[in-house]
């Protein structure tokens, strides 16, 4: 097997996992395995979508993000929020409380990743008008969409839209407007308070860019703890006062589903949810969709809102930014501008992405004849499978245990009806069952003491 | 070498796509070039549309082989009068009913004409039809 050249940012706490297999259940990429009691994730496969994060019981399953204090390796420290992390917060705690506490706890300057949207929106506009680009064009936001179509769906990857997401375009201008204000370049730390485990990924090894502009990336939800323990300890320091530049209605609702869709041009379609972008990339694969201009299409169900590293509930975050939308609606002319306007030219010329490549994992052997040889012994191990796709062999599929058997990382005897029919014809003993058990599920499952 | 084969019912258009849809999966699984695997779903997918939209029914041989892929669609149906002219951009006999759909645009052969590098077309009035669709795999 080849070493996997991409980071991941989900990893399985081993001491916890009871290796239940609901997480291999989960992956929408088949990446998942269960052997020797835990949860493995396979490098190649996985998109850091984070479906399995969501149905682990025991909260096995991890985001290995940066520590919170190296921002103090920095001497400007600059947090950049989406606009969901407001969302998080109860309807009565202030946007400028929260901009206070960022200050105390640490930062010196907060800003939101939104308010670089309106660039981005005409860049794209202007992208669209290109004549020779394929259609249709796939939106480039969500790292784990484009980590996606890298590993399964390769032949789209010149779909994709080659322009930087808002959060790194937002990095590009803050830093820039620091460097601009006389601060050393060394001294200035961006860090990403992230809503999800694949723009940690994106970060630690980017796609279409040589290196991340985001110095470090932190989890949500966790620094939503901090800011709300210490709004509820009291510690806003009112003489802190935030300069919060009001974004557009659009540059708010950009990350939910939708938001992209209905700002650029031509016949666009929005779609959320790992299995409904899958189904339908099938489709636009085949070309058996046409006439369509834009796709946007994210991980998470209602956008970034459905982010796993969110506090609150996906519904009540977007109830909660549109009703921002309202208020900003009402103190119309008040906005204070971030003079994002005075930078678009270098902002423009340096959002372009580089090639998205292909990195096809898909494949049962990189030697075309070698591969149709594990694919006809697959098919062959497959007819004598049950079908029923019950996971007791640590695998999601009997299809994938045929395919694992072929690449040489499991045994037919893994599964259990198989096992049977061993055992009829004298080949196994129950010993020698129990034991390809206990491999796959430790050794608690056959003793009854799982839990 | 490896041999597939699907068979299409006329009129089904809810599994028009699926023979294409499961040799991308071969393809892919046997590191067939995206590019390429593209060019072949792609026409495969436009030629089953074609048996649905105005055969009776039909079947589908793949042969994959490591230098070409070839696709034979064998139906039966009312044939083509003249493949010359429906190998024509925007020439289409489908039905109204076909064309609600969404399909009968008559960019079907043409389309197949340009993801193919060897397109055969064998049809006789009132019986059927066979498309035989080749792609090279090692040229470069």
């Amino acid at each position: 097997m080849t070493k996997s050249f991409f980071y991941h940012a989900l990893k399985i706490n081993e001491e916890t996992c009871i290796g239940c297999s609901h997480c291999m259940n989960a992956c929408p990429t088949e990446a998942i395995r269960v052997w020797n009691g835990k949860a493995i994730i396979d490098d190649d496969q996985c998109v850091d979508c984070g479906e399995c994060e969501r149905v682990c019981p025991v909260n096995a399953i991890y985001v290995e993000d940066d520590s919170f204090d190296d921002i103090f390796n920095f001497k400007y420290r600059i947090a950049l929020f989406p606009s969901v992390f407001i969302g998080q917060f109860p309807e009565d705690v202030k946007a400028s409380q929260v901009y206070s506490v960022m200050r105390h706890i640490g930062f010196t300057h907060v800003y939101e990743v939104e308010r670089a949207v309106e660039i981005l929106n005409s860049s794209i506009i202007k992208y669209q008008a290109n004549s020779d680009i394929e259609l249709p064009i796939i939106s480039s936001f969500c790292p784990a969409i484009i980590r996606l179509i890298q590993v399964k769906y390769p032949s789209l990857v010149d779909n994709v839209l080659k322009l930087s997401t808002p959060s790194d375009i937002a990095a590009m201008f803050y830093k820039q407007k620091l460097i601009d204000e006389g601060i050393s370049e060394d001294e200035i730390g961006i860090f990403y308070i992230t809503p999800c485990a694949a723009k940690i990924a994106a970060v630690r090894s980017p796609v279409g860019e040589e290196k991340s502009i985001v110095d470090g990336v932190i989890n949500l939800n966790n620094l939503h703890n901090r800011v709300y323990s210490e709004i509820k300890k009291g510690n806003v320091d009112n003489s802190i006062i935030p300069e919060p530049t009001e974004l557009y209605d659009f540059e708010l609702m950009w990350s939910f589903t939708r938001g992209e869709a209905s700002r650029v041009k031509g016949r666009t379609l929005a779609i959320d949810g790992m299995k409904n972008v899958m189904e339908f990339l099938e489709m636009v694969e085949n070309e058996e969709v046409s006439g369509i201009d834009y796709l946007e299409c994210r991980a998470c169900k209602e956008g970034c809102a459905g982010g796993i590293l969110n506090n609150e509930n996906r519904f009540l975050i977007v109830e909660r930014l549109q009703k921002r939308v309202e208020r900003n609606n009402q103190k119309k002319g008040k906005v204070v501008l971030s003079g994002i306007e005075k930078y678009s030219e270098y902002l423009v010329n340096n959002m372009q992405l580089g090639e998205v490549v292909p990195r096809s994992m898909m494949m049962l052997d990189s030697d075309m004849e070698t591969a149709m040889q594990k694919m006809k012994e697959a098919q062959k191990i497959e007819v004598r499978l049950p079908g029923i796709d019950c996971g007791a062999c640590g695998a999601p599929s009997c299809r994938a245990l045929s395919e694992d058997i072929v690449k040489g990382n499991a045994t037919q005897s893994h599964c259990v009806f198989v096992q049977k029919v061993l055992m009829s014809r004298g080949e196994i003993n129950m010993e020698t069952a129990f034991a390809i058990i206990d491999k796959i599920w430790g050794d608690k499952i056959v003793k009854g003491s799982k839990k | 070498m490896m041999k597939l084969d699907y068979k299409i019912e006329g009129g089904d258009f809810t599994n028009a796509g699926h023979a294409s849809s499961e040799v991308k999966k071969v393809l892919k699984k046997l590191n067939v070039d995206p590019k390429i695997t593209r060019r072949v779903v792609v026409s495969l997918y436009e030629a089953e549309v074609n048996v649905v939209a105005h055969a009776y029914r039909g079947e589908i041989f793949v042969e994959i082989s490591t230098n070409k892929i070839i696709i034979k669609l064998v139906d039966e149906g009312p044939g083509i009068h003249n493949v010359d002219q429906a190998m024509e951009e925007g020439y289409s006999t489908a039905s109204e009913e076909v064309r609600q759909m969404g399909f009968g645009a008559g960019m079907g052969l043409a389309n197949i004409n340009k993801n193919t590098d060897e397109l055969n077309i064998y049809s006789e009035v009132n019986k059927g039809t066979t498309v035989e669709m080749i792609t090279y795999l090692d040229k470069n």
